[in-house]
């Protein structure tokens, strides 16, 4: 039975079911202690001292630390070391982190804290990304940390030649877009249990989707061998990239445990989790396009500005991720990107779903929208006569193996009626009785696409090594077991491998066990991030698999006097496909194999292509495939309240072949409730350096009365670099679905609103301009005034998208 | 202040000497070791502690366990009886209405409530049921299905016997 | 995990052994009904009081019954309220009231009076001790000052209960017991305009019973503005209940907003001017015109305090109509 394709549950589900999974902070040990962090209550701050004697004479209480104890500065990217586990001269937002206590229960390491002074000379803060921008202000961070005081990063690229593409152009559209920053809230809020033996041996169990890099975070800051360190993720609830970076609370409770002996817990209030944040950048975008009369790009102009609050995390990533992969969509023969990161006094931000690329496309998503309605084109039709094709290149040379889009495109008309009649509102809310109300509710259908990575093409610190290893070990009772450091959040990918297991050796996938994100005992996965998951782990572990297949079917072979080309695996069986007489049981088969080869186990390791173009800047955006999407949203306005409603949405998503279907459509679904979420509610506001709404009721999040019906299309191309033709899912069907939705609006009540969260206000404030005769818009006026550096100007490969010169 | 508590979880009796001011979500989770009550927000704003008392679904971290002895209280452990999985069980996990699993167990229970009272709840009925469980994974598609699924077989069921 | 401050528990099983116990306890005591609203405040550290007294173990706080008049005793459950076929048929409006607070898990377990006595909500006071640390405190609880409008001598928390403005508009009574005696006041004298001091209660008193006089036609509906479609308080409720002669006319009309100051909002003008006339589009939307001058929105709540005052004509206009629709 084929277990490719087939919609089997997660084999890990089962003991989500009953309770018994167990998450860091359903983890105890005996003599455990619980451990509390105290928070900087200043935005920008400096730290002129600490009493901490209030907290040590409070009985139950077992040790305190400050900075002083964990100095030393990590960081996720090799480039960016600027956080410390405890602050020790200066805090950087409210939430920071500046004392750590231990103690016999969570309840006197609460109140011990209040006992812990902390004697600030207080800075002012920097809130906004022009406070940022102004030199005059102080610096959040000093030194190597910076580009330039409080600029974390600059970047600026040219492919092709822009001045000949805008000359080329019949219709140039030039305007500013806004995307506002929000939060992952996964609903498990991070905790992390650590333990240290008296030989030296550390045990970190945490809520962490990168065990890998909390290792050498833990190795750097505790100045302990890394061989003597182990991280396990515990079971994960819910990441989206909240999980990704080391943690302070990580090396706190290391740190606690090593001094005390005893193992130490600590639990992230709700509150806490706001402030790791590390959640999607508020991103200002200015945007120039030009297309010829046909709407085909000559060439595009994009700026990005990132607040990236106080620390570097994977901003730079960010910065670069803002600009990378506007091309893998659209034939554009000329672009030009221009980012740049300020530092803020707020919590960090850093990788949420779609990393850095969701602001963009819903930036360029609008932006072509608006082109289409002025040259009187369809914006599906539009779209799809510039659609990259396979085995090209981008102008600013990422590779195209496989885009489904087109399809995508089509399978989302012709399902919602796209460019047809206007629809009825479905919501029964709607279907007031009261008089004339109904002419109050319009309804528009709009269009987006959107493309994501199957992986980062290079992982975030330099080195050769692979991004994915796989161990396989077959036991003589016939099961198989898999060892990978992947981690599952959700979505799947522990039980990815069983899948591929099962496929490959032909037997039930109950037969396979699978053992994950364990440095001590998996080989090194970088972690669940950049949907690099399905391709990296998938292929490692069929290339584990294949040898040992091999030994297999030549002791088979043997046994059975048929060449071993002849035999496959099938049904728990080893079948000769030329006399289905001559066949072995799997454990037949095995012992056999084992016989002969000894001990069967093997080992595979996946490392994506080398693709990186010549320039500096070029590992972002790399991968071996990009998924491909495409949404209609349909909504449904009132024009009194200037409340919008998702009716529906319509999406089509090119993940590659799906290895199991139901755990792609939940992948898709998922996307939508949140890019659904970012574009009406979700966003992290201020108010000075102290967020205004740090909890679940305050920080919106849609219900499940608020969450449209989703038709999911799997639009199944069959890439040549995935494990049985499989792309991502995890991220990219997010990035239609914003855009699609403005452009909905657009189409519904003829306003643009061109930043998120989409709120009723602002709608009512657009269509009060259209009723003045004025720009019917709500978005950012201008952009500010910025010193990009020179650009670097990088010849486009061979095979990109070229300029034609059709004009003088 | 300390109680001594005669508490009814999943069909049998405890009798706990514990602070009186810890919830039934802390008193659930740390002297009965029943871990599989999770929780979001410790303030009533996720659903993610949803227990059921008599029945009725609540919020374990806004709950006084001295206020809830002699009511019969059901936890995510207490949904299967023995090996068999209660129905809302087996759907969740075979058609992916789990995927981080933390909300499953309170949005179980949830569900667990409607169809006990309400053998063919429609999907507005659903919705209303389930609109204080959050989930973040989802987009509660495939939640939505896993009730509809097991209402379906419960209302067929019926009508066969 | 935000834990509870420990305190002295009480579990009387009368009205009578409960306000005996809250005289016996004074200002250390306070009384808690389903919680859903003092224990998170308690966990954030709003209310430390050493001494509880819990009110769920007191049947005859329980039920609804009818007779002149509806009597909701207060510990009912707002779960309760919204499926009573009395209300739903008599006073409709309370029903949806009461149907769209926060989630099916706290209706089931905060009851109507607790609901009416709701702390008055602000999003500088709602929020986690720290927190406030950081901001430096307001004056509702350990600070100096309103974070809202600095330069007042008040706090301007918001009246965020669905259900009062309903009870003052349906003309509601409630009884309020203590160890003193007991007394009958109008729903509306249960007010106060005062973010602290927001209820025309002593602290020794407990609201025992809700008395809704008898129906005799009228015609009520609320209607609730908040950003989801579950868990949020209003930030704008809007009540109207009107009573009509045969011949169509408007005997009597009150409306009453929630969610835009620190008590329920009774839209006097508005009302008078719907005495004697016919719902018509002309005197519904007068009479939204004068609703939406009186209110005071600050920027407070989630969403805009414009956009909330702006909405106030909208609903009140809404209201009306779907109450000559009924």
């Amino acid at each position: 039975m084929p277990v490719i394709g087939a919609p089997l549950a997660k084999i890990d589900s089962w003991d989500k079911v009953i309770g018994a999974a167990k998450y860091a902070d359903d983890m105890s040990l005996p003599r455990m202690l619980h451990a509390r962090i105290l928070r900087s209550t200043m935005p920008h701050a400096r730290i002129v001292s600490i009493d901490t004697r209030g907290a040590e004479e409070l009985p139950g209480v077992v040790a305190v630390i400050t900075g002083r104890d964990v100095p030393i500065e990590y960081g996720i990217l090799p480039s960016s070391q600027d956080e410390q586990a405890l602050c020790v001269d200066k805090v950087r937002f409210v939430g920071d982190a500046v004392a750590a206590v231990a103690a016999l229960d969570a309840e006197t390491a609460e109140r011990a804290l209040q006992l812990i002074h902390v004697e600030y000379e207080p800075l002012t803060p920097i809130v906004t990304m022009n406070e940022a921008l102004d030199e005059t202000r102080d610096a959040i961070h000093t030194g190597a940390h910076a580009d330039h005081h409080n600029i974390h990063k600059m970047v600026a690229l040219e492919f092709g030649d822009l001045d000949a593409g805008f000359a080329e152009a019949d219709y140039i559209l030039e305007d500013t877009y806004f995307y506002q920053g929000n939060t992952h809230l996964a609903l498990e809020n991070h905790a992390a249990l650590a333990s240290f033996s008296p030989d030296g041996h550390l045990t970190l169990w945490s809520s962490t989707q990168t065990p890998h890099y909390v290792h050498r975070a833990l190795a750097k800051t505790l100045e302990l061998p890394a061989s003597r360190i182990r991280v396990v993720a515990a079971a994960i609830g819910g990441g989206f990239g909240g999980k990704t970076d080391p943690f302070s609370h990580e090396i706190v409770a290391c740190k606690l445990a090593m001094l005390t002996g005893r193992p130490v817990k600590i639990t992230l209030t709700r509150q806490e989790v706001f402030y790791c944040h590390r959640g999607r950048h508020p991103v200002l975008m200015w945007v120039k396009m030009g297309v010829r009369q046909d709407g085909e790009p000559t060439a595009l102009h994009f700026r990005t500005l990132l607040d990236g609050g106080a620390y570097g995390s994977y901003g730079v990533a960010s910065t670069y991720y803002t600009g990378a992969l506007q091309t893998v969509t659209y034939k554009i023969p000329a672009y030009k990107f221009e980012g740049m990161r300020v530092f803020t006094n707020k919590p960090p931000c850093g990788p949420k779903r779609g990393h850095g690329t969701p602001q963009p496309r819903f930036a360029l998503e609008i932006h072509l929208d608006k082109i289409a309605r002025h040259l009187g084109l369809d914006p599906a039709a539009y779209r799809k006569q510039f659609i990259v094709e396979d085995k090209t290149k981008t102008v600013n040379h990422l590779t195209i193996t496989t885009c489904g889009l087109s399809e995508c495109i089509d399978r989302v008309v012709e399902a919602s009626g796209f460019g047809g009649e206007k629809r009825e509102a479905r919501s029964e809310i709607h279907e007031s009785k009261i008089e004339n109300q109904k002419s109050k509710i319009k309804n528009g259908l709009g269009l987006a696409c959107g493309s994501y990575l199957s992986g980062a093409g290079l992982p975030i610190y330099w080195n050769q090594m692979p991004h994915s290893g796989v161990i396989v070990k077959v036991d003589r009772g016939g099961g198989v077991a898999v060892f990978c450091g992947s981690t599952d959040i959700g979505q799947g990918s522990t039980s990815l491998l069983a899948y591929i297991a099962a496929e490959e050796f032909g037997i039930d996938v109950r037969d396979v066990r699978v053992i994950t994100a364990d440095t001590d005992l998996t080989p090194v996965d970088l972690g669940s991030y950049s949907s690099r998951v399905t391709v990296m782990t998938g292929n490692a572990c069929i290339s584990a698999i294949r040898p040992l297949k091999q030994k297999i079917l030549d002791a088979a072979a043997e046994k059975l006097l048929v060449p071993a080309e002849s035999l496959s695996f099938r049904d728990g069986e080893i079948i000769c496909e030329d006399d289905d007489a001559r066949r072995l049981k799997w454990t037949e088969a095995i012992a056999l194999a084992e016989a002969k080869h000894g001990t069967l186990s093997g080992t595979g390791s996946y490392k994506p292509p080398k693709r990186a173009g010549p320039y500096k800047g070029s590992g972002v955006g790399i991968s071996p495939s990009y998924s491909y999407a495409a949404c209609v949203a349909q909504v449904s306005v009132d024009i009194e309240t200037g409340q919008v409603r998702v009716e529906k949405i319509w999406l089509a998503h090119d993940g590659g072949r799906a290895l199991n279907p139901i755990l792609v459509e939940g992948q898709v679904e998922g996307s939508v409730y949140m890019g659904v979420g970012e574009a009406l509610m979700e966003e992290m506001t201020y108010r000075g350096g102290l967020h205004k709404a740090p909890s679940l009721l305050d920080y919106k999040s849609l219900t499940m009365r608020d969450m449209p019906p989703v038709e999911t299309f799997l639009v199944e191309t069959n890439d040549p670099e995935g494990p049985f033709g499989a792309k991502e899912a995890g991220q990219g069907p997010l990035l239609p679905v914003p855009p699609a939705i403005a452009n909905a609006i657009y189409d519904a009540i003829g306003v643009r609103i061109d930043e998120t969260p989409i709120t009723p206000d602002k709608i009512l404030k657009a269509l009060e301009e259209q009723e003045k005769g004025r720009a019917a818009r709500f978005g950012p006026k201008n952009f500010p005034a910025v010193k990009y550096p020179e650009p670097i100007r990088v010849e486009p490969p061979e095979d990109a998208p070229r300029l034609e010169r059709k004009k003088g | 202040m300390k109680s001594i508590l005669h508490l009814r979880v999943n069909g049998q009796t405890h009798e706990l000497y514990t602070d009186t001011h810890k919830t039934l979500l802390e008193v659930l989770r740390e002297d009965l070791g029943l871990t599989g009550t999770k929780h979001g927000c410790d303030l009533g704003e996720c659903g993610a502690c949803t227990v059921l008392a008599d029945g009725t679904p609540i919020l374990a971290c806004l709950a006084l366990p001295i206020e809830l002895q002699g009511r019969e209280i059901t936890t995510v452990e207490g949904l299967a009886r023995g090996a068999e999985l209660h129905p809302l069980q087996r759907a969740f996990a075979e058609l992916n209405a789990a995927q981080c699993g933390y909300c499953t167990a309170g949005m179980m229970l949830s569900a667990k409530a409607l169809l006990d009272r309400e053998k063919n709840p429609t999907r507005e009925d659903i919705r209303d049921a389930l609109a204080g469980n959050l989930c973040r994974c989802t987009g509660y598609e495939k939640i939505l299905e896993a009730v509809e699924t097991v209402a379906s077989q419960q209302s067929t069921g019926e009508s066969k016997g | 995990m935000l834990r509870l401050p420990p305190f002295e528990y009480h579990a009387p099983r009368s009205i009578e052994q409960a306000v005996n116990l809250g005289a016996e306890h004074g200002t250390a005591a306070m009384f808690v009904a389903g919680g859903t609203d003092l224990y998170p405040n308690m966990k954030r550290r709003q209310f430390t009081p050493q001494v509880l007294i819990g009110l769920n173990g007191v049947e005859e706080l329980r039920g609804i019954s009818n007779g002149d008049g509806i009597t909701i005793r207060a510990g009912t459950t707002l779960h309760q309220v919204s499926n009573s076929p009395l209300l739903q048929t008599q006073y409709p409006a309370l029903a949806t009231a009461a149907k769209l607070v926060s989630t099916p898990q706290l209706r089931a377990m905060g009851t109507l009076g607790g609901n009416l006595c709701l702390d008055t909500r602000c999003n500088y006071y709602n929020q986690e001790f720290s927190w406030r640390q950081a901001l430096g405190f307001c004056m509702k609880k350990d600070g100096e000052i309103c974070m809202v409008a600095p330069g007042s001598s008040r706090c301007w928390a918001v009246s965020s209960t669905d259900c009062a403005p309903v009870v003052v508009a349906l003309e509601g009574r409630v009884r309020l017991v203590s160890a003193r005696g007991e007394r009958v006041i109008a729903a509306s004298d249960l007010y106060r305009d005062d973010g602290i001091e927001y209820l025309g209660k002593a602290r020794d008193e407990i609201v025992t019973e809700i008395l809704l006089p008898p129906a005799d036609g009228t015609k009520s509906v609320y209607l609730k503005l908040r950003r989801r479609d579950s868990f949020d308080f209003p930030i704008l409720g809007v009540a109207a209940a009107l009573r009509l002669a045969s011949n169509g006319e408007i005997e009597s009309a009150r409306i009453v907003l929630g969610g835009v100051g620190s008590r329920p909002l009774e839209c006097v003008d508005s009302a008078r001017l719907l005495i004697g006339q016919k719902l018509s589009h002309k005197v519904i939307g007068a009479a939204a015109e004068a609703a939406w001058r009186p209110a005071r929105p600050l920027d407070n709540t989630d969403s805009t305090h414009s956009y909330r005052k702006k909405m106030a004509r909208v609903y009140v206009a809404r209201a009306l109509g779907a109450l000559s629709e009924q």
